[in-house]
């Protein structure tokens, strides 16, 4: 495979996108030295289901803030219902590929109606009535020690059961 | 996203992502991940293909159903519907946009310190 400064080309059109390496390059070019260091551990953290997922309750959370006034202008974690399905999420300023898509249609990012589609089928035990929008922040320690305990408070007050993230 | 299911994890809630960046994932570490090869954006597959979405969100739960071990990693069998070289396009940096770019930030950083002046605790996007 031919590699130029992160790009692979010509003898191979499906790969993975080098999406930190674009990212450096992509940043080293507008001027900023420090390259992002995405964080790394050793070890994964896991929990086995604890009961199957015909009885299990879900949980939806999303980086796509709501379509609202507050959610356009601050980035922050926000609860929505999930019914009605929202029509529309706010995208903007997060690093989705707007020169080949868009995110006019939530169902290509935000999976509601399928899994309302799989509760009613009897696959999960019931999707959660609200749903979560978490910002990505450039601070490790704002999700870390913010963010997510805040995320797992509401969570447990929903008796979430198992988590599905979808990252736009 | 990695952060926040690593941490919903290590207090008893399995999690499943469902994503496209297979190289962050990896970097990062995370129990269960279902990784779609689309461009950014559209993680459940192409827009208003409905079919798509439906089985990309069955094969997510699946993995939580049969994962037994962190770091589980499954491959969606679907492609993209659009332009075959989008993987080439993500943040390109070329001679021709190279002098947009630093002028775009220079930009950024003069907008990045009024928003924080304006509202300190404002997050940034990641890039």
């Amino acid at each position: 495979m031919l590699i130029i400064q992160g790009y692979e080309t010509i003898v191979n059109k499906t790969y993975d996108v080098p999406y930190m390496e674009r990212t450096r390059l992509y940043y080293e070019a507008q001027g900023y030295s420090e390259p992002y260091a995405w964080a790394h551990f050793a070890n994964t953290p896991f929990s086995a289901l604890q009961k199957p997922l015909s009885e299990s309750t879900v949980s939806l959370i999303t980086t796509a803030m709501p379509d609202t006034e507050q959610g356009r202008s601050e980035r922050k974690l926000y609860s929505s219902l999930t019914t009605p399905v929202p029509e529309t999420m706010y995208t903007l300023g997060l690093s989705w590929h707007d020169t080949v898509t868009h995110t006019q249609d939530i169902g290509s990012f935000l999976p509601i109606e399928p899994l309302l589609v799989i509760q009613d089928e009897g696959g999960i035990g019931s999707l959660a009535p609200r749903f979560h929008s978490v910002p990505t922040a450039y601070s490790q320690r704002q999700t870390l020690e913010e963010d997510a305990p805040e995320l797992l408070e509401r969570l447990r007050e929903d008796q979430t059961d198992v988590a599905l993230l979808v990252p736009l | 996203m990695s952060l926040v299911a690593r941490h919903l994890e290590s207090q008893g809630i399995a999690t499943v992502i469902i994503g496209s960046a297979m190289d962050i994932i990896e970097h990062v570490g995370v129990p269960r991940y279902l990784h779609t090869d689309f461009p950014l954006g559209n993680p459940l597959g192409n827009p208003f293909d409905r079919d798509m979405q439906l089985s990309h969100t069955s094969m997510a739960l699946e993995l939580l159903r049969s994962a037994s071990k962190a770091n589980a990693i499954q491959r969606s069998p679907y492609s993209w519907n659009g332009d075959p070289d989008w993987r080439d396009d993500y943040s390109k940096v070329t001679d021709e946009n190279r002098a947009e770019l630093a002028q775009a930030g220079e930009a950024r950083r003069a907008q990045q310190t009024e928003m924080k002046k304006l509202n300190p605790r404002q997050l940034i996007p990641n890039p």
